[in-house]
């Protein structure tokens, strides 16, 4: 989804619908929605078929939209020598770590923000929702140069945890769980009391299981979310090490004149793929994470 | 809304928020702060001296044409997204509705899109535009129209628009589905039985009824717009040519990128700020009173 931590998504029922009779001008409807397909489907086709051609019918700007024989050498030389330097391999691996990470952390860090102002009272409480909350207003493209020197001062410019770590904070996933615990009975509580369960092993045997669903509509949206960074990782990633697969493939295609377009093809391809399969392989979660959830 | 029953424990729940409540002081307060801070300040050319300004960076600002300029290309830029992005979104989503046994096949057929980043989606584009090498960039040059984006600042504009609002179709397209599957059918029907016909009955009962969606959907879309296209533009344009779709964000990392003019920056940071805190509170405020007729 977005960059910007603020706005997205909001509560609407999803129910199953109703059955709906269908009309007359089906057909048409089919006609137009398969269009729609066509065309949205249209550029990822291009890029797909492009990269099993060699660059001299790409260049040549025969705009191939059938399959070639050269995939295999374009995908290894995307994999293993990329553009501008950085071996696309090590490029998807930098992007992995990154989604990952960010996806997992939100998730944890906000899990269990959100079960201390649940859960518990004590001073401050409120304060600390809010100061949490507020931050839905502060997306990171509003603060990108100050963020940049706390960043730069602390030593973590190209590294992991300079990509990672001051975005892993998240109002919308603890606000999500936040809404979710809420809904969780209080006998559920009062039973773990008598049990004599304290609050942490409340927390492991039966507020997490209960959030699964929570989670894994939210690592769908967050997996996305980290591997589709763009301004953030442009000013913080700036060495080979560390440069993601997105930054990477956007800067093989600055010098245009000399451009593989084959080989810029193929790594585009690889760099979409992680992302569009956990969507697709996860839909359903997806889904009721987007229209249930915020971000 | 508070709970009943709670536990007593009075350092854990500290511990717990410690890392978030650290992360939001330390990279969004602490910056934001400063951004704020710094746009009242300037630095001399050798950027030895700073002296305080007071609002003279915002006014510089505002009296420059060119800053005007990028305001009037965010505005283009902005509602040209969302209203390509929100009516193709509706239209498909009413058709898919209507076919109950198609709707989860187109679905899946329509929703990867929202898993490609901006810059990616920038890159699809530019194998279909591309002037030399793109599909359609050939045709519309073979068949004599002059098309070079990279030329061409209203054509650029174009290329921009219409590679942001395919990635945002999908999400939309998920949002209007689900709140056509929640219309309650006996509605529907007796409009029907009144005589209503198709297109009539979509604008005078569907469209009303789905208004909290597509309101929801516009501010969503505005901020995506806004925030999340500077990959788009970064990928496809870099703002060119001639400055022709340089958006605010885009001109505010310019600013501070290359330029090095952190006042100026900063000036152009706050008032970033103040739009996105207007289009969170109307958002928050609407989705209070669920916008419904």
């Amino acid at each position: 989804m977005s960059t910007t931590e603020a706005t997205q998504g909001l509560a609407l029922p999803a129910e199953a619908a109703p059955p709906r009779r269908a009309g007359g001008s089906d057909r048409v409807a089919h006609a137009i929605l398969l269009l729609g397909v066509v065309l949205f489907a249209l550029p990822l086709w291009i890029v797909l078929m492009g990269s099993t051609h060699d660059a001299a019918t790409i260049g040549r700007g025969e705009v191939p939209l059938l399959p070639g024989g050269h995939a295999v050498e374009n995908y290894t030389a995307a994999w293993q020598r990329g553009g501008a330097g950085v071996p696309g391999g090590r490029m998807l691996w930098n992007s992995t770590v990154m989604a990952l990470s960010i996806a997992l952390g939100k998730i944890a860090i906000s899990i269990i923000s959100a079960y201390a102002v649940v859960f518990f009272r004590f001073p401050f409480r409120k304060a600390a929702f809010w100061s949490i909350f507020i931050t839905l207003m502060l997306p990171v493209e509003v603060r990108i140069f100050p963020t940049f020197k706390v960043v730069s001062d602390l030593g973590m410019v190209n590294t992991y945890a300079g990509l990672i770590i001051p975005v892993i904070a998240s109002a919308t996933a603890t606000l999500l769980f936040r809404q979710f615990f809420m809904t969780i009975p209080d006998e559920f509580v009062e039973a773990a009391k008598m049990d004599g369960a304290g609050p942490l092993r409340f927390f492991w045997d039966v507020v997490l299981p209960l959030s699964r669903t929570n989670m894994a509509a939210l690592f769908v949206i967050l997996f996305v979310y980290g591997w589709n960074q763009y301004l953030w990782p442009l000013l913080v990633a700036t060495s080979a090490d560390v440069e993601t697969v997105v930054i990477g493939m956007v800067k093989m295609i600055g010098s245009e004149a000399n451009t593989e377009w084959n080989i810029v093809m193929a790594t585009c391809v690889l760099a979409l793929l992680p992302p569009v399969a956990v969507v697709i392989l996860m839909q359903r979660w997806f889904v009721k994470g987007l229209t249930e959830t915020e971000k | 809304m508070d709970r009943k029953v709670v536990f007593k424990q009075r350092l854990l729940p500290y511990l717990l928020l410690a890392p978030q409540l650290l992360i939001t002081i330390v990279f969004f307060f602490w910056p934001a702060g400063q951004a704020v801070w710094f746009a009242f300040l300037r630095q001399d050319a050798f950027g030895i001296r700073t002296t305080f300004v007071g609002f003279e960076n915002f006014a510089e600002l505002l009296a420059d044409p060119l800053y005007l300029e990028t305001i009037r290309n965010t505005a283009v830029f902005c509602i040209g997204v969302t209203a390509i992005a929100l009516s193709v979104a509706l239209l498909l989503a009413v058709l898919a509705d209507r076919q109950i046994r198609g709707a989860g096949g187109y679905r899946i057929l329509l929703i990867w899109p929202y898993a490609i980043a901006p810059a990616v989606a920038a890159v699809l584009w530019i194998f279909l535009f591309h002037p030399q090498i793109g599909l359609i960039g050939r045709a519309l040059n073979g068949a004599g129209i002059a098309w070079d984006y990279k030329l061409n600042g209203d054509q650029a504009m174009l290329m921009v628009i219409l590679a942001s609002a395919w990635k945002q179709v999908s999400y939309n397209f998920i949002f209007f589905l689900a709140g056509l599957q929640s219309i309650p059918k006996s509605v529907l029907e007796a409009a029907a039985i009144d005589g209503a016909r198709s297109v009539r009955r979509f604008w005078t009962i569907t469209f009303p009824l789905l208004s909290p969606t597509t309101f929801f959907l516009l501010v969503v879309n505005l901020v995506y717009a806004f925030f999340d296209t500077f990959g788009v533009i970064d990928a496809l344009t870099k703002g060119g040519p001639a400055k022709a779709t340089e958006t605010l964000i885009y001109r505010a990392y310019v600013d501070g990128r290359v330029n090095l003019d952190l006042g100026m920056s900063s000036a152009q940071s706050v008032v970033l700020m103040l739009v996105v805190i207007l289009l969170t509170a109307i958002q928050f405020r609407f989705i209070e009173r669920r916008v419904h007729y």
